[in-house]
């Protein structure tokens, strides 16, 4: 059996004396989509940052392919097969879309700044390639009508799918999606969420969602992780997730309890 | 048909080459030094564009290394000014010479590129400003208290050998450079680091290496500038590599639009010759320069052309495109 995309073993993250992420563990298999839920300050990019290279976790060690990549440079994780988007929005602006979407493309390109000097074949063929890799990309996120546009220009929700397509550009095998739906309408979201879920099946990748709107998260993801302050306070299937009584104690409040006509969990009161 | 790409890689100059034999014969003596002038800015300008425009970090160290350039290939020509290749007539000789000084001087300031580059490209904006100013004034001060460099009154006697011909393939070469450099994965990559270096990274962008090879491309070419200049007024002194000298350069870039090559060259070529023409009034070069940065980041902040080049133009890509269905065929 080959390892899992993804593996994350106890990592904790301390800046100072702040325990950001405390012993966090997650493995991710194949094709799998994970679900990352908690309040503001959970630790929820925190993680995102250690997997991605971002911060060298404290402690514990992330597993890419069964491979070690504790203190590796965020481009070589991304070699590695792990991208990433951000939280707010970090596309080249000046760029046009096809060319963020190119930009990602370049880890896995041979040509060095020789052939590019040169203009050498194997030049021209990289790409060229790397051109229709980039318009496939695009096409997959609805954005081919867009290519030539730069990406500041573009309307929210499609600047946030452009930053999905650069991310799957990089050819990852497990994507992190850091909250993807964020400042967009339900009807964007829910469209949003079944393209997550195609590009799922399409890609047969691993794809982790940090994601607020809790409707949301639980109908699309198989299983679910929920933070608070750095500390992993509930995992499962999102049903069991929602009947946790730490989770709605720590989350989702008194306040969806009351929408949902569910009995404060024991021993909780509203504050 | 696997020939092409080569001879396609040189075609440039292929063309080139004619057009600044031509310039050479028709450029009246008295204006000749202004035509090297506005080559050697061309040249010194794209370059720093490479850095300051493409990769968006700010060196103010592009006169240091055209310092390394000059003094590498005057120590090269002045050491074989006797030398003559038996096989070769005196003049052909002397080119080949020179030729061989001019890439001497590319690699030594290559080299001096890496070495700056290296460390102080961890740094950012104003640090990496600080860190490159400081190494143009640690050159100068190098070369004022060397003995072999000739001190404070620098290298005299160099041969002339800096015409239309050099200094236009040589500006050429960097037009070229950079337009390749442009429209490639690379360049692209570079452009990524400009715009957000933390999703550059993510993205699987080599920040730091691709910010230390930019530098190098950038230095090297630098080196070439000094080289040039060198040989086309014969005199090689400290005071040609002062921090104004970094400083009129990267007046060049901001003028013509930081990332544009087509403005880098617009404004090389316009200020040079207008500054020529001023020439009476020489004294208030520097405040003219002051001025007109003042007056230009007022009313037009991202430069004449801003990040636009001449072949974007929709009508040139009309042009272009039935050109290269043809080619494709």
């Amino acid at each position: 059996m080959s390892a899992n995309p993804l593996e994350v073993k106890n990592v904790t993250m301390r800046f100072g004396g702040l325990k950001a992420l405390s012993e966090f563990t997650l493995t991710m298999a194949a094709g799998e989509l994970v679900g990352m839920i908690g309040p503001n300050g959970a630790g929820k990019t925190t993680a995102f940052n250690a997997i991605t290279g971002v911060y060298a976790p404290s402690e514990g060690d992330v597993l890419v392919a069964g491979e070690r990549v504790n203190g590796l440079k965020p481009h070589q994780i991304c070699a590695k097969g792990v991208a990433r988007t951000f939280q707010n929005i970090r596309l080249f602006k000046q760029l046009s879309a096809l060319d963020n979407v190119r930009v990602a493309c370049h880890a896995r390109c041979s040509a060095g700044f020789v052939d590019a000097l040169y203009q050498t074949a194997h030049h021209a063929e990289e790409e060229a390639r790397i051109l229709a890799r980039a318009e496939e990309y695009l096409a997959v996120m609805g954005l081919g009508h867009r290519r030539d546009e730069l990406s500041r220009n573009l309307p929210y929700g499609e600047q946030r799918r452009l930053e999905i397509a650069r991310a799957l550009a990089t050819g990852p095998n497990v994507l992190c999606l850091d909250e993807p739906a964020a400042g967009m309408n339900t009807a964007e979201k829910v469209e949003l969420m079944q393209l997550i879920r195609s590009i799922r099946d399409r890609f047969g990748i691993a794809i982790l969602v940090i994601e607020h709107d809790m409707k949301l998260v639980m109908g699309v993801s198989e299983r679910l992780i929920v933070l608070d302050h750095g500390v992993t306070i509930a995992k499962g299937k999102p049903e069991e997730i929602r009947k946790d009584p730490k989770v709605i104690e720590a989350y989702l409040g008194d306040a969806y309890l009351e929408e949902k006509h569910m009995a404060l969990p024991a021993g909780g009161e509203a504050k | 048909m696997r020939a092409w790409p080569v001879v396609k890689s040189f075609l440039p100059f292929v063309i080139g080459f004619p057009v600044f034999w031509a310039l050479e014969q028709v450029v009246p003596s008295a204006w000749n030094l202004v035509a090297v002038t506005v080559f050697v800015n061309i040249v010194l300008a794209v370059s720093l564009n490479v850095v300051n425009g493409f990769t968006g970090q700010f060196s103010l160290g592009h006169a240091g290394f055209m310092a390394v350039g000059a003094y590498t290939s005057a120590k090269i020509t002045l050491a074989l000014s006797d030398v003559q290749l038996g096989f070769l007539p005196v003049f052909w000789s002397d080119q080949l010479v020179f030729a061989l000084a001019l890439l001497a001087a590319m690699t030594t300031a290559a080299v001096a590129g890496l070495l700056v580059g290296m460390p102080s490209l961890r740094l950012r904006g104003d640090y990496l400003a600080i860190v490159t100013l400081g190494f143009g004034e640690i050159i100068r001060s190098i070369i004022e208290n060397s003995k072999p460099l000739g001190q404070a009154t620098g290298l005299s006697g160099l041969p002339h050998r800096t015409n239309l011909v050099w200094v236009g393939l040589c500006a050429l070469a960097t037009v070229v450079m950079a337009r390749r450099l442009a429209t490639s994965s690379q360049g692209r990559a570079l452009f990524a680091i400009r715009e957000d270096e933390v999703a550059a990274e993510a993205m699987g962008v080599d920040t730091t290496g691709y910010k230390v090879r930019a530098f190098v491309i950038s230095a090297a070419y630098a080196g070439l500038a000094g080289a040039l200049v060198s040989h086309a007024i014969m005199l090689c002194t400290p005071r040609m590599f002062t921090f104004v000298r970094s400083i009129e350069v990267v007046v060049l870039i901001v003028l013509g639009g930081l990332g544009s090559i087509t403005g880098s060259v617009i404004s090389a070529v316009v200020l040079t010759v207008g500054l020529e023409a001023l020439r009476e009034f020489q004294s208030f070069r520097m405040v003219s320069y002051a001025l007109l940065l003042i007056v230009l980041m007022l009313t037009r902040p991202q430069g004449l052309f801003g990040t636009h080049e001449l072949w974007d133009l929709k009508i040139l890509k009309r042009l272009g495109r039935p050109a290269a269905a043809k080619e494709a065929k």
